[in-house]
């Protein structure tokens, strides 16, 4: 088996309010490798964007990394001095992030904002430069590149912005790539032509990657591993076709039976009863209490991890292959 | 672009004939127009002399029509007190009073935008707190005092600068400026601070205003995300950014740096038009009045266009057919 | 009826909206302070014949012998020049009350009327509506975008000296300030529901505009009042420091500075800096107080 490019242990990133610590991370480990596809899913506010950006150490004021472990290619990151970190961020790691309207800055040209992001990290001529950000924007299937770089973002598309965003993300042939849902704010047509992309681009250039999405069905196709992220806590991973199939954790099989395709059509769709809990007051229990069908007393102590074939659950009730896939009460049913 | 152009320049043609219109009713209103355009001591022969030569006895809307003519060919009057044409007197003193009021916008933005950005990026240092105390105090401030303490500090009691008149004036390029000689230089220093003083407060409040948003943006995140160094962030991403708003208020802020350098030039002596007015006023010589109130007009309409041409090309986002796509 | 109320429910002082206002204006020890020096100068400028030894305006008490003594020096009449005199011999201490009372008198007078006519025209252009208040804001617009200063200067010129001719003309300044804040308030006011739910009960318009929307207008108009009376008041300074605003018999701060100023250069610097910081002290506290009003009166800004 090969090292893993990334991998993260036991992270804990927290944020000290005026109201008290938010564990926006707590305790997560996962670990992906050269040229696969990870998809990160969970609802918005489970911690999946603090996660991608503690792998950074992009992390602002009043957050901050209390502890575990980050390795890429089996050096740490954590506790890495800013300068150091500096060179790794949009060198050897790099990230896209959600909103292509937001991530360019509107007054520099494609080309100014390509070019730096190239020369904070090699001393090439711009020349080089140049040719390097018009080859890259080709990769991603920009028609006439050229003309392009001489654009402002405003006079892109947001599909077209979100592509020049992961040229960027991929121009210094990174080793690692965190996509904070970057399909999100795009339509579908034009999100299923970026994921094909993006997976393309990764196995070819033998880049580990992690894609966080709130939607199932945008990893289905594209991830090799996924992690199922509820409340700061990884709550089940595993292959993605195992965990996609058969669902160990509640949340998992509610979140799978929530997405519309899955559905026959006329059958009342699905939804998870019940609101994400403040992460300000969680203790040891498990966060998905409130809203399980199979909680009962032993669910207010912190839940067990159990392994089987690669895959990992925390759960004091998890679901067997054949219950989860049909017995259609994984999680309480929402009132009609 | 020319369409542009050509459509301001028109909007502006009108603006400046409306403050026309208004400025010679508004004469012809408050007081006899005889006694606005002859001296008090003048004798019959001559107020005879001026109603012939500004048409006094004919209908009002003739004596509006003559107005403008005059005004279009340069001619509004002749000054009581110097005997010459009040347009000429005016433009003979503007390089003055533009040399003072450029060197205070520039010094306005030489300390302004990094005191601002500075406690926009760490808003809660103490340094930071100090620096926008002091932004609220210049801000209350009345000009004409700080000038009086420019003077009693620096001039009197350390006997460090002069503070009275222009100094020694230079040429170069064919541009009078005292700027030129070091004698010049000294004498310019305390007036374009007093006049700096007020814009730079707002300076430092813009800029600082600007930065704390733009530093939240997604886009500041992701160009750190691409490795950059702080250094290149603030220079490129930041500045370029708050450098729009700032530049568009302080390009209309001359207009103000203008008629506040009737003060400063009066407390440092200074041979700008300003002055020239606060005499004129005092002597009731109104023809140089009504020419400095339609010299400022034509300039602060001409300012704004320079603004929003600059301001079209600073900003990607703002075609010159003025709409924001 | 009325007693029964006010027995029922006596609310506690702090809970009324006046005590919550001022507890949070309080919250600031440097507003606070700020409203104590201001409401001691206004009060020392209002008892100022009482507390002085001279009427600087009153010629046969002032002698020309007693021209710029130094502070702490004594008066040919007997009494000590605590803060010195100026040219013509009058008592600084005396003069700087006296001063201040008329720049506050010509600060606060010409605020009140610039308020009401700028309300007045404000209402006026949200009540008509359509090309009366297009006509009226452009106005508005235009003037606003003339310095201040240019168009007092202007006037003056036209309108001579005088305290009456200096409060026409801030108060040509300052109107327009008043009518947009009002015209911007009651514009949002008049898209609020409860507007809309007095028009559907049938209230006259009038009735809207004086009964909802003008208390609405309230708060911003107390804010912008206190700046523009601190802006009045250095406009006025500004202006008969440069000789064309308030003639010599009723000097003004402004003028009492500029009196001096010719003998700064001689190292006589009392007489400009006692009536310089006076007035630096009023026009300081106003904007804090305006400051921390604006903080606590603005709903945006309200937790
Ligand atoms: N600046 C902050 N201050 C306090 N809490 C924060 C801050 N940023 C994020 N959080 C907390 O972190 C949690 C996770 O946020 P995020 O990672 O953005 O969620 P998502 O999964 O939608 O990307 C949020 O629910 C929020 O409570
Ligand atoms: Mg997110």
């Amino acid at each position: 088996m090969t090292n893993p490019v990334l991998s993260i242990d036991n992270l804990q990133t927290h944020f000290f309010t005026r109201a008290g610590v938010v564990k926006a991370v707590d305790n997560i480990s996962l670990s992906v490798n050269a040229g696969e596809i990870l998809g990160l899913v969970g609802e918005s506010g489970s911690g999946k964007s603090i996660t991608g950006f503690s792998i950074l150490g992009l992390v602002d004021e009043p957050g901050r990394i209390v502890g575990g472990s980050i390795k890429l290619s089996g050096e740490e990151l954590i506790g890495k001095p800013e300068a150091a970190l500096r060179r790794i961020r949009g060198g050897r790691a790099s990230m896209i992030f959600q909103d292509p309207m937001m991530t360019l800055n509107p007054v520099l040209r494609i080309e100014t904002q390509m070019i730096e992001a190239i020369r904070a990290h090699e001393k090439v001529p711009r020349r080089e430069a140049w040719q390097r950000a018009r080859d890259g924007l080709a990769q991603v299937g920009i028609p006439s590149p050229e003309e392009r770089l001489k654009c402002y973002p405003h006079e892109l598309s947001g599909g077209m912005r979100q592509r020049v965003a992961i040229a960027i993300a991929f121009l210094n042939r990174p080793e690692f790539i965190v996509a904070d849902e970057p399909t999100t704010a795009l339509d579908v047509t034009i999100q299923s032509q970026i994921l094909a992309e993006a997976q393309k681009l990764c196995r070819e250039n033998r880049t580990a990657m992690i894609w966080i999405t709130h939607d199932l069905s945008v990893v289905a196709g594209l991830a090799d591993t996924i992690a199922v992220m509820y409340a700061g806590r990884i709550v089940e991973n595993g292959p993605a076709e195992a965990v996609l199939r058969s669902p160990r954790h509640p949340y998992t099989s509610g979140l799978i039976k929530s997405v519309p395709g899955e559905h026959l059509v006329g059958q009342r769709l699905f939804q998870i009863p019940g609101m994400t809990p403040s992460l300000l007051k969680l203790g040891e229990a498990c966060a998905f209490k409130e809203r399980c069908a199979y909680q009962d007393d032993a669910c207010s102590a912190a839940p067990p991890i159990s392994m089987e074939g690669g895959r990992a659950c925390r759960c004091f009730h998890p679901l067997r292959a054949d219950t989860a896939a049909q017995s259609g009460g994984a999680a309480k049913e929402s009132a009609p | 672009m020319l369409a542009f152009l050509i459509r301001r320049i028109g909007q502006s043609a009108v603006v400046v004939l409306l403050m026309a219109t208004i400025v010679f009713f508004g004469v012809n209103l408050v007081g006899d127009p005889v006694h606005m355009l002859v001296s008090p001591e003048a004798d019959q022969a001559e107020i005879a002399r001026v109603i012939q030569q500004f048409g006094l006895d004919r209908p009002i809307v003739e004596q509006y029509w003559l107005f403008l003519k005059g005004a279009v060919q340069g001619n509004l009057g002749t000054s009581f007190i110097f005997g010459q044409p009040a347009v000429g007197l005016i433009l003979e003193r503007l390089p003055a009073t533009m040399e003072l009021a450029v060197c205070a916008l520039v010094l306005a933005v030489f300390f302004g935008i990094p005191l601002g950005v500075y406690s926009g990026i760490k808003p809660k240092s103490r340094v930071s707190q100090v620096i926008m105390a002091a932004s609220i105090f210049g801000f209350s401030l009345p000009t004409f005092w700080v000038g009086i303490m420019l003077i009693m500090f620096f001039s009197v009691q350390l006997q460090l600068l002069p503070s009275t008149g222009r100094g020694e004036v230079g040429s170069f390029l064919g541009i009078d400026s005292s700027l030129f000689t070091l004698d010049g230089l000294k004498h310019i220093i305390l007036p374009a601070t007093n006049l700096a003083l007020l814009k730079m407060s707002m300076v430092i409040r813009l800029s600082r205003a600007g930065t704390r948003e733009v530093m939240q943006q997604d886009y500041i995140k992701f160009a750190r995300a691409k490795g950059l160094s702080f250094g290149r962030i603030v220079w490129a991403h930041l500045l370029k950014n708050i450098m729009i708003p700032v530049i568009t208020v302080l390009g209309l802020e001359f207009g103000s740096l203008i008629a506040f350098s009737v003060v400063t030039e009066s407390i440092f002596a200074w041979p700008g038009m300003g002055k020239l007015l606060i005499d004129s006023v005092l002597q009731l010589d109104r023809p140089v009045i009504v020419a400095y109130l339609m010299i400022v007009v034509f300039l602060f309409v001409a300012i704004n266009l320079v603004v929003d041409v600059i301001y079209s090309l600073l900003d990607p986002r703002v075609s010159l057919t003025g709409a924001k796509s | 009826m009325s007693d029964q109320l006010s027995n029922a429910a006596k609310p506690r002082f702090r809970d009324t909206p006046f005590g919550v206002f001022l507890s949070r204006y309080l919250d600031s020890k440097v507003a606070t302070l700020a409203f104590v020096v201001l409401v001691v100068i206004i009060v020392l400028a209002i008892i100022a014949p009482w507390i002085t030894p001279q009427n600087p305006y009153d010629l046969a008490q002032v002698d020309v012998l007693d021209a710029r003594m130094a502070p702490g020096e004594e008066a040919f009449a007997g009494y000590t020049f605590w803060l010195g005199s100026d040219g013509a011999g009058r008592d600084l201490y005396s003069a700087m009350l006296y001063g201040l009372r008329i720049s506050l008198m010509v600060g606060v007078l010409s605020g009140l009327i610039a308020m009401v006519i700028g309300t007045a025209v404000g209402l006026t252009a949200a009540y008509a509506g359509g090309r009366v208040e297009t006509l009226i804001m452009r106005l508005v617009d235009l003037q606003l975008s003339f310095p201040a200063i240019l168009i007092a200067l202007m006037l003056v010129a036209a309108l001579g000296k005088g305290v009456d001719k200096i409060i026409v003309a801030l108060v040509a300044v300052q109107w327009a300030y008043y009518a947009r804040t009002v015209r911007g308030t009651a514009l949002s006011e008049r898209s609020k529901e409860y507007v809309e739910a007095a028009r559907n009960l049938g209230l006259s318009p009038r009735r809207i505009l004086f009964g909802q929307i003008m208390p609405n207008c309230l708060s911003p108009l107390i804010v912008v009042a206190t700046i523009q009376t601190a802006h009045a008041i250095a406009l006025e300074a500004t202006l008969s420091f440069l000789g064309i605003g308030l003639p010599q018999t009723e000097p003004s701060l402004g003028i009492l500075i500029s009196n001096g100023f010719e003998y700064m250069l001689s190292g006589k610097y009392w007489i400009s800096i006692f009536p310089g910081v006076a007035l630096l002290l009023t026009v300081f506290c106003i904007n804090l107080v305006g400051d921390q009003l604006r903080d606590v009166l603005n709903p945006r800004l309200a937790k």
